[in-house]
């Protein structure tokens, strides 16, 4: 698993190619780390976005006000759950209790928490994304 | 790491002198230790309440199979709806808990812990870390701990990826072995057979925490806070329609309607104690006490205020165990689905009684006869809340 959860944050998605690979280089059957990888909620084949933003959908949040930050999440980003946006930044998921129910709703956004989110401050929450963004992209081109 | 503290009132946690545990355990005998445990009563915290003595004891008589060791795991992978306890401990007292582990490695003679931490918190890695590297440094952890010679621990962590079935100990060992997180069929119990096929301790963050306060303070304090069958006190993680979420200590056997008064939740409607896998208490029943020997629980504490629909609660519910269902036994994976579809039945106003006594029936038999906790626990909700709002959802009509 570690060897996935590492290959996860460097290409943010697990190939068939990575995983035959993988399963070559420990001397198992790929379909053993098919298993692995289709069986965590946070390990995915499919590519994902440069930003995973995971909105808690469990009671606490839920009576919190999910529904509308998750609405608005759709409309700012311009995509619904389980999709990733065309430029390949932003995918949209939902997340099972994120351990923060006290301050919901919670959102993660690949490492990163932010509870107490209001419809308003998403629109925040993705500009700031944006900006970092650019940062790295901007290190990737001189490195 | 938090805008605001969850933190609603002193922690006995607080208190507690640096490694004072560590200190008086090592003037201990093995045996001693673990008599002092099972003399305090402590039991888990993560929501099961099996005894820690018994545990720790039976790993210390368990044998290690032939050029292994044995393994304290510490499972902080609450992903139980409603629990954010851990998370404050994690952050707040990540000593005390490491304190807990070497304690128990004390004990039951072993050389390696890990700590399984939830992938939600990732976050968290860095400063755990720190503190681990902090406490190899301290000679806290390493070889010859404190200056005794052959006393070797060290702690590692691993992460998990989203899961929460991983919660349940058997399936949170095959996760760390890098399998899917199916649970196994017990016995063997991991004391005996557990990571890597050896005797493996899996204790709740909770419960090590305190293990270290009770060598700290002794068995007799702990014993005499609480009830008889559920001493000591105990983290609430409190969320819902309340003035004051966060987490509070308090010691076990007090009553919901005191609990309610002192998180700012006078006048709710119901009570969901025990996270998804709980109980939905109702208001009449608010003099009901949270113990062992009552309502049981991990300590997630959701409160529904008047204005809340049950029916979108039990959804809701059903909904999680669908997603989180690890799919490897019948009654769960096809059981948790059909509830599911029931509610849907009854948000259109088009579910007989018969139906819904039919669905009553399908859940006594996940209870029965699903492999574990998940499968088992997973219509408790469901049946609370028709049991106690079925005026609420049945006969409904269609509003929106
Ligand atoms: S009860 Fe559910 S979660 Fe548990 S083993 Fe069976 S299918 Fe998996
Ligand atoms: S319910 Fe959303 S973080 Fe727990």
């Amino acid at each position: 698993m570690p060897v996935l959860q590492e290959l996860q944050r460097n290409h943010a998605t697990i190939s068939d190619f990575a995983m035959q690979v993988i399963a070559d280089e420990l001397g198992i059957h790929p379909a053993e780390v098919y298993g692995v990888t289709s069986f965590y909620a946070f390990l995915r084949q499919e590519s994902r976005g440069r930003f995973v933003f995971r909105l808690c959908q469990t009671v606490s949040c839920d009576l919190a006000g999910k529904s509308r930050v998750a609405c608005q999440l759709e409309n700012d980003l311009g995509i619904g759950f389980g999709e990733t946006t065309a430029d390949g930044r932003f995918s949209l998921e939902w997340a099972s209790c994120l351990g923060m129910c006290d301050q919901g709703p919670a959102l993660l956004v690949n490492d990163r928490i932010f509870t107490r989110v209001t419809p308003e401050r998403v629109h925040e929450i993705i500009d700031e994304c944006k900006r970092t963004f650019g940062a790295h992209a901007r290190q990737a081109a001189h490195a | 790491m938090n805008p605001v503290s969850s933190k609603k009132t002193p922690f006995t946690f607080d208190s507690i002198e640096p490694e004072s545990g560590l200190k008086s355990a090592l003037g201990k005998s093995r045996a001693d230790i673990i008599a002092e445990i099972s003399a305090s009563g402590l039991r888990g915290r993560g929501g099961a309440g099996f005894p820690t003595g018994t545990k720790w004891n039976l790993a210390a008589a368990a044998k290690v199979k032939a050029g292994g060791n044995k393994y304290v795991v510490c499972n902080a992978d609450e992903g139980e709806p409603g629990t954010f306890k851990d998370r404050v401990i994690l952050l707040e007292h990540a000593d005390l808990v490491f304190e807990g582990m070497t304690i128990g490695a004390l004990a039951v003679g072993a050389k390696l812990g890990i700590l399984y931490l939830r992938g939600e918190y990732v976050y968290m890695r860095p400063h755990l870390d720190a503190v681990l590297q902090r406490r190899r440094h301290q000679k806290l952890l390493g070889t010859a701990i404190a200056g005794r010679e052959g006393f070797d621990f060290d702690i590692q962590i691993h992460m998990g990826a989203g899961a929460y079935v991983c919660g349940e100990e058997t399936a949170l060992i095959e996760s760390l072995e890098g399998c899917r997180g199916e649970p196994r069929n017990r016995p063997p119990f991991p004391v005996d057979t557990g990571f890597d096929g050896q005797p493996t301790i899996v204790n709740n963050v909770e419960t090590l925490a305190w293990a270290a306060c009770i060598l700290s303070r002794s068995a007799h304090w702990f014993k005499s806070i609480g009830t008889d069958k559920s001493a000591g006190y105990k983290l609430f993680s409190v969320s819902g329609d309340c003035r004051e979420p966060g987490v509070y200590e308090f010691p076990l056997g007090i009553s919901v309607a005191e609990l309610l008064q002192k998180v700012g939740g006078e006048g709710a409607k119901a009570v969901q104690v025990g996270g998804a896998s709980g109980h939905c208490i109702p208001a009449s029943e608010f003099s009901r006490r949270i113990a062992f020997e009552d309502i049981s629980t991990g300590g997630s504490i959701i409160v529904f205020g008047p204005g809340r629909d049950m029916l979108e609660v039990a959804k809701n519910f059903m909904e999680f165990f669908v997603e989180e269902s690890c799919g490897q036994c019948t009654p769960c994976r096809v059981g948790n689905a059909k509830l599911l579809e029931g509610v849907g039945l009854l948000e259109r106003g088009e579910c007989s009684m018969q139906y819904v006594q039919e669905l009553l029936g399908l859940s006594e038999t996940m209870q029965l006869a699903s492999k574990c906790g998940l499968g088992q626990s997973s219509p408790n909700a469901f049946v609370s809340i028709v049991k106690h709002f079925k005026d609420e959802i049945m006969g409904r009509t269609l509003v929106h």
